[in-house]
């Protein structure tokens, strides 16, 4: 907490003009008492948990231990606090400490993921981790020799494939369920949920089934892209749909009462308003299924060397690189593994980076882009 | 009842033979939400060139026959109506004319200022030539523009902001946006429902100055709550009540000036004295 500067006591007027002498006032403020407070009452509920636990009572155990320590914790910051100011504060106070300790316990597992992922990865991270693929690799090669050039090829492939066919297919669900409001919107919402809620490896079963046994084509990256698009498909349609609700329907009113007809107030007002929650409907629908491993098992195939061909042949995928690598004896293969755990993570990234470039600000955001076409039309 | 002389368009003045301001009558409407009637009995002639006022009480209908008149009102979902609307003498609801054009020659301004939050100022005001599809050229673009917005009385203001995104503006200047984008697509009829409800003294001043200029080129019919407004602007009022549980009714619809100083039912001299409602 950086120093703030309070309010003197001696101001019992508010003052609303700002002149150069002006001081702004932190109106919330966390002071240095307040930091004692919560560090003793840390350190004295630690101590007295302890000796509830080894000196008073019978009981044992770690995991009890720590509630019992919490428990103790938010009274002494309740305690301290109605000694020092009043029974308000102390009731914001113990608020404010477990809506922090919510926060942390929330955001802790996830650091921590990331944190070993890259803890483990990041020591065979090579250059050619992204320029070579497993040709040249051995059983008794080093970790940083070879690469996953094709896993990450067969990834992108995959998933944009499957963003191809379900973006599209999703978003014009989402109009249908959210604008036209047809008779059918009822079971198709059903059928959207239901489909959302299909275990991934069903999802594999099913094009396995279908497209590779039933009609007799052989494992591909379309084959993946296709059971990708089974989970994609409901996710990127239920988000869309909320977010096209989320368009105030006055809008549409008014570009009716413009004469615009039905498909143009959807494509001119309410998909344009909405751009930046459909943005993030795809992100959420790749965030589904980019770190899929069950649906890939059946379809793709696998493979050790790039084929850039999504439509025939097999490929390979960073979540099935991982998955086959993880589970063999050589450490540098499990190191291998981990490694494709962590460029896993950095496409995301990357993906996730570029779909907020595109998607862009709130619809009042007006990029240079837009800008320079806007000038072109003579409009600003 | 005798129709009003239109005089035909000046040729090359507007994009439609029809541009002139149209004549709106309404013949005995009523209007439906499922089984609940919400009016009975409308019948309303509002003349070109002239503003007509539609006042009364909240929940009497007043909104619900504004949005009848550009077919609005069916929007609503297990709305219905009987009677005729006719624009022109032609009936809007059985006659040939797609719903699209209806709209387009009745337009609309709304309660809240609703200008597209992803357009700009300018394309705000283009918006309702390219939602009915209408191509423009660059030049003709630029002219629509300055046009409309002088109409609405915005241009001086926003002339070196016409890139700003449309919700950048102050809400009286949102409202006049909104008035301009209407008047892009050359209606005959502006229908504008509580336009300045949202808005401060100076920019009601500002948006009555701009109907007041607007009555020449087009016929405009106002909801408004405000007494003074009525009277300040419009040459026309329809006073209208419903009872508890009863549909809404015109009680009584002449001249502004004998509505509010010698009013021929009582009902109405208790309203406009403020003395309900």
């Amino acid at each position: 907490m950086p120093p703030v500067e309070t309010a003197p006591a001696a101001t019992p007027t508010l003052s609303l003009v700002a002149g150069a002498g002006t001081r702004a006032v932190r109106i919330r403020r966390f002071e240095a008492r307040d930091a004692v407070l919560l560090v003793g009452s840390s350190i004295s509920s630690l101590a007295l948990t302890w000796l509830l636990y080894e000196r008073l009572t019978p009981l044992s155990g770690t995991f009890g231990f720590w509630v019992s320590w919490y428990a103790t914790f938010l009274a002494m910051v309740g305690v301290t606090n109605v000694v020092e100011y009043d029974a308000v504060r102390a009731r914001d106070r113990i608020a404010t400490v477990v809506l922090w300790s919510v926060g942390l316990g929330v955001i802790t597992p996830l650091l921590l993921v990331v944190g070993y992922t890259i803890a483990r990865g990041i020591g065979a991270l090579r250059i050619q981790f992204f320029l070579e693929d497993q040709r040249y690799v051995g059983a008794l090669s080093r970790a940083d020799e070879g690469g996953g050039r094709h896993a990450i090829i067969g990834t992108l492939q995959q998933v944009g494939l499957a963003a191809l066919i379900s973006v599209p297919l999703g978003l014009l669900t989402a109009v249908y369920l959210s604008e036209v409001r047809g008779r059918l919107a009822r079971p198709l919402r059903m059928v959207t949920d239901a489909m959302s809620a299909i275990p991934s490896i069903v999802a594999g079963l099913f094009i396995y089934a279908l497209w590779i046994l039933t009609l007799g084509n052989s494992p591909s990256g379309f084959a993946g892209a296709l059971a990708l698009s089974v989970l994609f498909l409901p996710t990127v349609t239920r988000t869309s749909e909320v977010v096209l609700g989320l368009v105030p329907g006055g809008l549409r009113e008014a570009s009716l009462a413009l004469g615009g007809t039905e498909w143009r107030t959807t494509t001119g007002v309410v998909l344009p308003t909405a751009r930046t929650g459909l943005a993030t409907a795809v992100i959420l629908g790749i965030a589904r299924v980019i770190g899929e491993t069950a649906p890939l098992i059946l379809t793709i195939g696998g493979a050790f060397v790039v084929n850039a061909n999504p439509f025939s042949g097999k490929q390979d995928a960073l979540p099935y690189f991982v998955y086959r690598l993880v589970r063999f004896p050589q450490p540098a293969q499990i190191q291998r593994a981990w490694t494709g755990a962590l460029v896993l993570l950095v496409v995301v990234l990357a993906l996730f980076v570029i779909a907020r470039v595109i998607g862009g600000g709130g619809p009042d955001h007006i990029s240079r882009f837009r800008r320079a076409r806007l000038r072109r039309k003579g409009l600003a | 009842m005798t129709m009003t002389e239109i005089a035909p368009a000046p040729p090359g003045t507007g994009r439609h033979s029809e541009s002139a301001p149209a004549a709106l009558e309404a013949r005995d409407v009523a209007c439906w939400f499922g089984t609940n009637n919400v009016l009975a009995n409308v019948s309303l002639v509002m003349r070109p060139r002239e503003v007509t006022a539609l006042i009364g009480p909240s929940g009497c209908g007043k909104s619900t026959f504004l949005r009848t008149l550009n077919r609005m009102h069916e929007l609503v979902p297990g709305a219905s109506l009987a009677g005729e609307i006719l624009l022109d003498g032609t009936d809007i609801y059985r006659g040939s004319l797609p719903t699209t054009e209806i709209r387009r020659r009745v337009g609309m301004v709304f309660q809240k200022p609703n200008p597209f939050p992803a357009m700009t100022v300018a394309e705000n005001v283009l918006a309702g030539l390219r939602l009915s599809g209408i191509r423009t050229a660059r030049d003709e673009r630029r002219t629509i523009i300055e046009r409309c917005l002088r109409r609405a009385g915005l241009w001086e203001e926003v002339k070196d902001r016409l890139g700003d995104p449309g919700r950048a503006l102050s809400g009286g200047q949102q409202q006049r946006l909104c008035i301009a984008r209407a008047l892009a697509v050359e209606p005959q009829v502006l229908l504008m429902d509580e336009p300045c409800s949202a808005l401060d003294p100076t920019s009601t001043r500002r948006v009555e100055e701009t109907i007041l200029e607007l009555q020449e080129t087009v016929t405009v019919v106002i909801v408004t709550h405000n007494m003074q407004q009525a009277q300040r602007i419009s040459r026309n009022c329809a006073f209208f009540l419903a009872g508890a549980n009863q549909p809404g009714r015109i009680v009584e619809t002449g001249d502004t000036e004998k509505l509010f100083n010698d009013p021929d039912d009582p009902r109405t001299l208790d309203y406009v004295r403020g003395r309900f409602g």
